[in-house]
This record gives structure tokens, C-alpha cells and sequence, in this order.
């Protein structure tokens, strides 16, 4: 009986993990393939074998057992990355301290997200899994594929993409710890000290186990996973997204960054990052930024949605995030507006929703442009992704459809109860940023007033 | 020489010209979008003492006019933008900058035109982009204060002022306010239930307003009402000449208000409307014109197709309801535009999602006459683009409100050519 059971969770077990493996093959015909990095390819085919992209060129002919994707008239290009988002998780903030490096999102993530679903209709392939802003230094984020359809949290997982962490500069981490909790940081000059002494102690700690392991002298000294975590920081094993706003602040961890060796940084939102343009191409340091958000607090107050393209002239290179369900669903009108502002070029425009955060989340090698060899990750639009009449017609992750426009019924939940009742309306008008959500304290004041508001709150 | 050259175009046109008028300014071969009489190719629209003096493609230029060369771009009207807090906050977080939302559930007598602030630092951010006249709309309570049409240049609110004001109402809600709405379904529809109760009794109270303050005018009651500033607020949609500017999402409740509406027979707009497309049939029957939310509002149900928001002013045009497009945006009601393009793109089609942001907003509050087109006696509201304004890449190029030339100028773009490259700059 009990073996019985066991079989049978092997078997859904086995099944579910061989979903997350699950590799496409596909024959994409006579497309304008917009590979990004080597230009615009009219008329042409895309051949992708086991998930990957295997041939780029025209009459290219499908092996049997292949679906065949007509793309005529349609525009092919690499699914679009959003370096910082907060969907298909089930927790964002752990504000019970300044330095909470140990925790990860890995832990949290939650495939049924219908978030998910909208990402994938709006060609979204990839997204960074953030911590929120609570904290100085908040946790380890996850990069996660959009494999709608799966069920097991795991199989969100990209695998092989690098840790990376979430650091908090500014109001937020001095809001809810100084303000709200009475401890370190309440000012900037409280954030920098809470990242160095964190950093310190990873250190020491750093290097207390290295004289361990190399004298084996003594009882080994005690173990930390939150210095483990500093440790690997500082190792450059983890990159670094820091949540910022002002250049003084950016100007600081670069310094504390330089001071202890670390040498790859991503300054998300950064909406005052155009201010201090050459020093981070200096560093070597990258950005990721909204397109237009702004004034919604006071350190966004001195904005410009010329940000993108003065960090782009200045050779800082820099993508466009969403920090919302809402956004992530139009990431190519988010890059278009770089058009507007500040004239960017297409390929630069796709870039910053492709291969440029692929870069910040370290995994350009296999994704973020259409190139031989890349994860088979596509979105079809009907008209040139930068139109605002752009419509994502069929989105492809490892080579499997996940989405496709016209085959979409009308409830695509994965998660149904047949006999429950039909769902109420939800008015919920985007958090924009759900960077502070999981700080219930600072949530009481708007969700008591929220009944009457229809309006959205940009409250973080 | 530029100069001398327009100069010696003026000096052709002297013969022709028997009144020489230095302020008119003309826009020559154009594309005049005009809305609502089609598109005219390679015309003039001259304008003269903040209006449209004439446009088409036989217009006498008087001399002394400033020329503005428009070949290979267009000329559309303003966008109007049907509702947000723009004019009425600055910082979003920072409560002392904040003036949309006052205390009290029952507060029609509050002016948001008092409140809103010429010198926002948001204003040019959001003209600049082509949308010129806005909705400032106050939140709070069921009845938050009276909205007031702006136009988005001026010194004082006054000279901003548009021409249309109208009270605004939270329909009762029976809709879940996301995820931190942590209210029970029962804790949800009692609150409702309660609010129309009081809202019922409200109405009934400010009818009776209604009934002494005429009865006392045509001398037929000794006293006048007693001082009750809510009540007088309400005076106006009472006699029928503002509309009530009703905010309502679910499906259940458009129809809760279609109803209240029929019963009392109030000159009322719909706002926001999530759930239009559900009951499309219903509204477009009972005649009542929308205000439509934000095109970038998630679906109200997991269930729903992903792109109903998108696609919900569609649905509702097409069931023969008029509808308007907001932005809601504030910071960044500049977006109206983009928001106008999905909802072409998902089913409005061009053409019909112009109208809604431009003519129809005009219709439905009642400033037609004076906005939402270009026409000869209207306002010079409009600006010049080279292109589809909906479409990013598109740039514009000129604007002008009431006449006034304005600058494509506002501090995102001053932070730009300050920034790019950093001047004056530093060696290291």
C-alpha cells in the first residue's frame, strides 16, 4: 500500500521534472528575425533543436517530427528579459534586519502565478526574481525561465544562471529599520556603515575558515550562513543588484565595492544614475532602469526618462526593468520610449530588453539575442516589437510554445477548483513597485484608506 | 536669414493681405488630423488670437504672420486626458505635497481647481508629450469634491481652467481592492450595502435641498435652506447642469449604477468602468458615456483573457457605448498617448482611439465647441508632430495652448542636455 503511494508520487514526480526539462523542436519560417546583436535578418527561418537555436538562415527545412511556425510578415525576436520583477513568489521582504543575505527567493517561488501567464503574453521569457528594498542587504534573488505550465516550483529555475543578491541604498532600508524599527541605517550614512561592517565580517569570517582549512588548527570556527553568503560577495561568486535612486548613493557603494574588491555591480532603478554616467562606466558598472517612472517619492523627484540613453552614450550599459506585474507584460513599449527620449536606435531599444540585462544576470552566453547556440527563447509580434501596435502574437521558451495568441482559451489559470465559486473582481491598481511589499506596518495606512481610492498609489 | 526669408514671404503676400496681423502665426503644408473632418493634406491652419482662424487648403496668410514650415509632419489637436491627480500632487509619498484626497466621505464642496498648482514640475513633462488639457479629479470618500477640466499651461488655476467642472462619486463597491484589501467577501458586500443606503438617503436629502432653496427663490417657502455646504455643492447635478462623474469597476456594479442613475434621472459619465466589456450591452442601452480607466489595468479575474484591459474600450465601442480614455497616471499622464495606442492595437483601431482621446473626452464634458478638434472658432489647442503621435519614435515638435506658443521644454529635458554630457564637466 504504502509502496503504491510512493510509486505513484514517483511517478507524478518523475513526470513533473521531466516537464521542466522539457526542450522544443521548432521550424520558425520566413520571419524578420531581429537577432539584436547581429543585425536584422529578413525572410529567414529559424531552426531550433532540443530548445536550442541550431541553424539561422533562409529555405531552411524541417526535420521530421518538428512543428513548423509560419512568420511571415512577423517579427522574430529573442524573448524579452526583465532584470528586476517580484512575480511568482509568495513573499518579497524579510524586514526583520538591516542584513538578511541568507535568505533566498529560490525558497518562495510559485509557479501558479497567473502573473506568469501575462509576462509570457507580453513576451516576456526571463525575469529576475527580486528581494524587495526592505533591507540593506536583502537576500539571494532567483532567475527564473517562464515555463507556464509547470507546477513545480523548482522547474522555474533557470539552471546554470548565477547567484545574485539584492542590495537596498536609500529611503527604503532607513524608512523601515531607522524609522520604523530604531536601528541602523536611518540615514545614508547608516546604509554604508551596515554594508561595510556586514562586509567586514564576512571578511574576517573569510578568512578565519581559510586558516582552518589550511592549519586545521584548532576547532573550526563557528558557522555563519549569512557571512557564508557576504563571503561568496566578496569572492565575486554573487552578483550584486542594488536598488538606488540617488547618484550619492551610487557614488557610495561603488566606493565600499572598490574598497573590498568586488568588482560587478547592477544599479537597479538608479533613476539618478544619468547624473553620475562617467564614473559608472568607469567602474565598469551597469544599470537597470525604468523607462519613464518617476516623482512617485522624493528620491525619484529629480528624474529624467532620458536616463537609458544618457547611461547608453556615456558606455554605461543599461536595461529596462519593470518592478511590476503591470510592466513586465509591455517591456518593448518600455524600451521604446528610450526612442523618444534621447533617440536611441532599435537595436540599442531591443538591447536593453534583451541582451543587456542578459548581461546583468550573467547569462548573455545563453540567451538575450538570437545566435546559434542560445536558448531557443522567441517572441513573434505581428508588427516591429518597437510599434506601440505591437501585439506579441506567440511566445517560445527552450523551444516549447507557451504561449500563443490565437490557440489562448479564455481561462488560463493552472490552478482551478471546478466546483469553487467564480472569482471576484479584483480592482487592484498595480503596486508599481513592489519592492517594500511584506513590510505590513507600512501597509496598514494605505490598506485602510484603500477602499475609496481607485486611483494608482505609488506609495514605494 | 531665416528671418529675411520669412520676411520676403510676407512681402509676396502684402498685395493679398489688407489686415497685417504680426500674432497670427501660420503652420504651412501641413497634415491637418483634423478629427472630425478627416485629414488634410499639405494645408495651412492659421491661428490668431488664441483660435483656430482658419484652416484648409486656401487660406490667406496675413502678412506680418509668424510662418512655422510644417512639410512632413502633422498637425493634431490636444489630447485630452480624461482623469488623474495631475495639477494636484507633486510627490506621491509626501503627504504635505498631496492635495487630492481631503478628509471626510462627503465632500462635493471641495474644488480641486483650487488646489491645483500651475508651477508642477509634472505639467511640462505631461504637455510636452502632446496631451494639453486634463481632468483633475479629487479621491477620497463617496463624494470626493468637484473635479475641474485643466489646460495644461497657465499662471493661476483660473487661466488653466477649461470650462468644465463636474462632482465626482464612488459608486459603492462590491470589488476586492487587491491584495491588501484583507476584508471578507460578507465584511465587502455589507460595507456596500451600507454605502448606498447612505448614499440613497444623501440624494433624497439634497433633492429636498433642491425643493426649499426653489420654493424660498420663487417665494413660496419663508427660509432659505439652512448653511449645508455639501448640499449646495450638489446643487448643480441636482438641477442637471454638471454631470455626476460616477466612478464604478465590477460588472455588478455598472449595473448597480445604471439603475441608481435611471431611477433619479441624473445627467451622469461613468469613470473608470474595469468591467465594461462585461456589461457593454447595458451601458450602451442605457446611453450613458465612460470615462475608461487606465488600458494598462490587470484583468479584474485570473480567469479573464490577459488582454481585457487592453482591450476593454474596444469592447465597449463596439457595443455602441462612447467612450473616452484617462490616463490616471499623474506623474505620468504623459503616457496617454501610448495607452490610446493599445487600445487601437487590441480592437479600437486608430482612428476611433484619437477620438477618444481627443473629441470625445471634449463631447462628454461638455467642451466641444472649444476642444477635441481641429476646426475654424475652436481653441488653438494642438500640436506638430513628425508622425503617428501614439508611435514612440515620434517626435513633436511644436506646441501651442490657446495660441500660446509653449516650449518642448520641461526639467526631464533640461536634465538631459545638462547630463549627456556633463557640462560644464570635470577632468577627473
Amino acid at each position: 500500500m504504502k509502496l503504491n503511494f510512493l510509486l505513484i508520487a514517483l511517478f507524478f514526480w518523475s513526470f513533473e521534472a521531466s516537464h521542466a526539462q522539457d526542450k522544443g523542436n521548432l521550424l520558425i519560417r520566413n520571419g524578420t528575425i531581429l537577432t539584436v546583436t547581429k543585425g536584422t535578418l529578413e525572410g529567414s527561418d529559424l531552426l531550433i533543436t532540443n530548445g536550442k537555436i541550431a541553424k539561422i538562415g533562409k529555405n531552411l527545412t524541417a526535420p521530421t517530427g518538428y512543428q513548423t511556425i509560419d512568420a511571415s510578415g512577423r517579427y522574430v525576436m529573442p524573448g524579452i528579459i526583465d532584470a528586476h520583477s517580484h512575480i511568482a513568489v509568495d513573499a518579497v521582504n524579510e524586514a526583520t534586519s538591516p542584513v538578511t543575505a541568507e535568505v533566498q527567493i529560490r525558497d518562495v517561488l510559485n509557479p501558479l502565478d497567473i502573473s506568469i501567464y501575462r509576462a509570457l503574453a507580453g513576451g516576456t521569457t526571463i525575469s529576475h526574481a527580486m528581494h524587495g528594498s526592505a533591507n540593506a542587504i536583502g537576500g539571494q534573488c532567483q532567475t527564473i525561465k517562464h515555463r507556464y505550465g509547470v507546477k513545480l516550483p523548482e522547474a522555474l529555475v533557470m539552471e546554470g544562471a548565477p547567484r545574485t543578491i539584492k542590495f537596498a541604498l536609500g529611503e527604503n532600508p532607513t524608512r523601515v529599520h531607522g524609522r520604523g524599527s530604531g536601528v541602523n541605517p536611518s540615514t545614508r550614512m547608516g546604509v554604508e556603515y551596515v554594508i561595510r561592517d556586514a562586509f567586514e565580517r564576512g571578511k574576517r569570517y573569510m578568512n578565519e575558515w581559510e586558516a582552518y582549512k589550511k592549519n586545521q588548527i584548532g576547532p573550526p570556527p563557528a558557522y555563519n550562513l549569512r557571512s557564508e553568503v557576504i563571503a561568496d560577495i566578496l569572492k565575486g561568486n554573487i552578483l550584486i543588484h542594488a536598488h538606488s535612486y540617488r547618484a550619492d548613493e551610487i557614488l557610495m557603494l561603488m566606493q565600499v565595492l572598490k574598497d573590498y574588491g568586488v568588482k560587478k555591480v547592477t544599479f537597479q532603478h538608479a533613476n539618478e544614475a544619468f547624473k553620475v554616467a562617467p564614473e559608472l562606466a568607469a567602474f565598469g558598472a551597469t544599470a537597470s532602469v525604468f523607462a519613464d517612472w518617476w516623482a512617485y517619492k522624493m528620491e525619484v523627484y529629480y528624474s529624467t526618462a532620458y536616463n537609458a540613453s544618457i547611461l547608453t552614450k556615456n558606455g554605461v550599459r543599461t536595461s529596462i526593468n519593470s518592478d511590476s506585474a503591470d510592466f513586465i507584460r509591455h517591456l518593448n513599449l518600455e524600451a521604446a520610449k528610450t526612442q523618444k527620449y534621447g533617440g536611441m536606435s532599435d537595436d540599442e531599444a531591443l538591447a536593453m530588453i534583451t541582451i543587456n540585462p542578459a548581461a546583468q544576470l550573467g547569462i548573455e552566453q545563453r540567451t538575450g539575442s538570437i545566435e546559434v547556440g542560445k536558448d531557443a527563447d522567441i517572441a513573434i509580434f505581428n508588427v516591429h516589437p518597437l510599434s506601440i501596435y505591437a501585439i506579441n502574437q506567440m511566445t517560445i521558451v527552450d523551444g516549447v510554445v507557451r504561449f500563443d495568441r490565437e490557440a489562448d482559451p479564455d481561462d488560463m489559470r493552472l490552478s482551478v477548483r471546478p466546483d469553487g465559486p467564480v472569482e471576484a473582481a479584483e480592482l487592484s491598481t498595480e503596486s508599481h513597485d513592489r519592492c517594500m511589499q511584506g513590510v505590513d506596518w507600512l501597509m496598514e495606512e494605505s490598506a485602510t484608506t484603500l477602499g475609496a481610492k481607485i486611483f494608482h498609489q505609488h506609495k514605494y | 536669414m531665416l528671418k529675411f526669408f520669412i520676411s520676403a514671404l510676407a512681402l509676396i503676400w502684402i498685395g493679398f493681405q489688407p489686415n497685417p496681423d504680426p500674432k497670427a502665426i501660420a503652420l504651412t503644408n501641413a497634415r491637418l488630423v483634423t478629427v472630425t473632418n478627416g485629414v488634410i493634406e499639405n494645408a495651412t491652419l492659421l491661428i490668431r488670437d488664441g483660435k483656430i482662424a482658419a484652416l484648409g487648403k486656401a487660406v490667406v496668410i496675413p502678412s506680418g504672420a509668424t510662418i512655422i514650415d510644417c512639410a512632413g509632419k502633422s498637425v493634431y489637436p490636444g489630447m485630452i486626458d480624461g482623469g488623474s491627480q495631475l495639477g494636484l500632487l507633486e510627490v506621491n509619498s509626501l503627504p504635505e505635497t498631496v492635495d487630492h484626497d481631503e478628509l471626510g466621505n462627503i465632500t462635493p464642496q471641495m474644488q480641486a481647481l483650487t488646489a491645483v498648482n500651475p508651477n508642477s514640475e509634472l505639467i511640462p513633462v505631461t504637455r510636452v508629450n502632446g496631451v494639453l488639457v486634463s481632468l483633475a479629479v479629487p479621491t477620497g470618500g463617496m463624494f470626493p469634491g468637484t473635479a475641474a477640466l485643466i489646460r495644461l499651461h497657465g499662471y493661476t488655476p483660473e487661466q488653466m481652467y477649461a470650462g468644465f467642472k463636474g462632482v465626482a462619486m464612488n459608486f459603492p463597491n462590491t470589488g476586492r481592492m487587491g491584495g491588501f484589501d484583507r476584508r471578507t467577501d460578507e465584511e465587502i458586500t455589507k460595507t456596500a450595502q451600507k454605502a448606498l443606503e447612505d448614499l440613497n438617503q444623501l440624494w433624497q436629502q439634497a433633492q429636498e435641498y433642491h425643493r426649499i432653496q426653489t420654493a424660498f427663490a420663487s417665494g413660496n417657502h419663508p427660509k432659505a435652506p439652512e448653511y449645508v455646504p455639501e448640499m449646495a455643492a450638489l446643487q448643480p447635478v441636482i438641477k442637471g447642469e454638471w454631470p455626476l462623474l460616477i466612478e464604478v469597476n465590477t460588472a455588478k456594479d455598472i449595473e448597480a449604477a445604471l439603475t441608481w442613475i435611471k431611477a433619479r434621472n441624473v445627467k451622469a459619465v461613468l469613470t473608470g468602468v474595469r468591467e465594461g466589456w462585461r456589461v457593454a450591452d447595458k451601458i450602451a442601452t442605457a446611453g450613458v458615456s465612460v470615462i475608461a480607466g487606465s488600458v494598462f489595468s490587470f484583468p479584474t479575474r485570473a480567469s479573464d483573457r490577459y488582454d481585457r484591459g487592453y482591450a476593454n474600450p474596444a469592447l465597449m465601442h463596439k457595443a455602441g457605448v462612447k467612450v473616452a480614455l484617462r490616463s490616471e497616471a499623474n506623474e505620468n499622464a504623459r503616457n496617454l498617448p501610448f495607452f490610446a495606442g493599445y487600445a487601437a492595437a487590441y480592437g479600437l483601431g486608430k482612428d476611433q482611439a484619437l477620438k477618444a482621446v481627443t473629441i470625445i473626452p471634449a463631447e462628454i464634458l461638455g467642451v466641444s465647441d472649444r476642444l477635441g478638434s481641429l476646426e475654424t472658432g475652436k481653441e488653438a489647442t494642438l500640436f506638430i508632430a513628425n508622425g503617428d503621435p501614439f508611435e514612440p519614435k515620434t517626435q513633436i515638435s511644436h506646441l501651442f495652448i490657446a495660441g500660446r506658443t509653449i516650449k518642448i521644454e520641461s526639467r526631464q529635458t533640461r536634465l538631459y542636455e545638462e547630463f549627456l554630457n556633463r557640462n560644464p564637466g570635470f577632468d577627473k
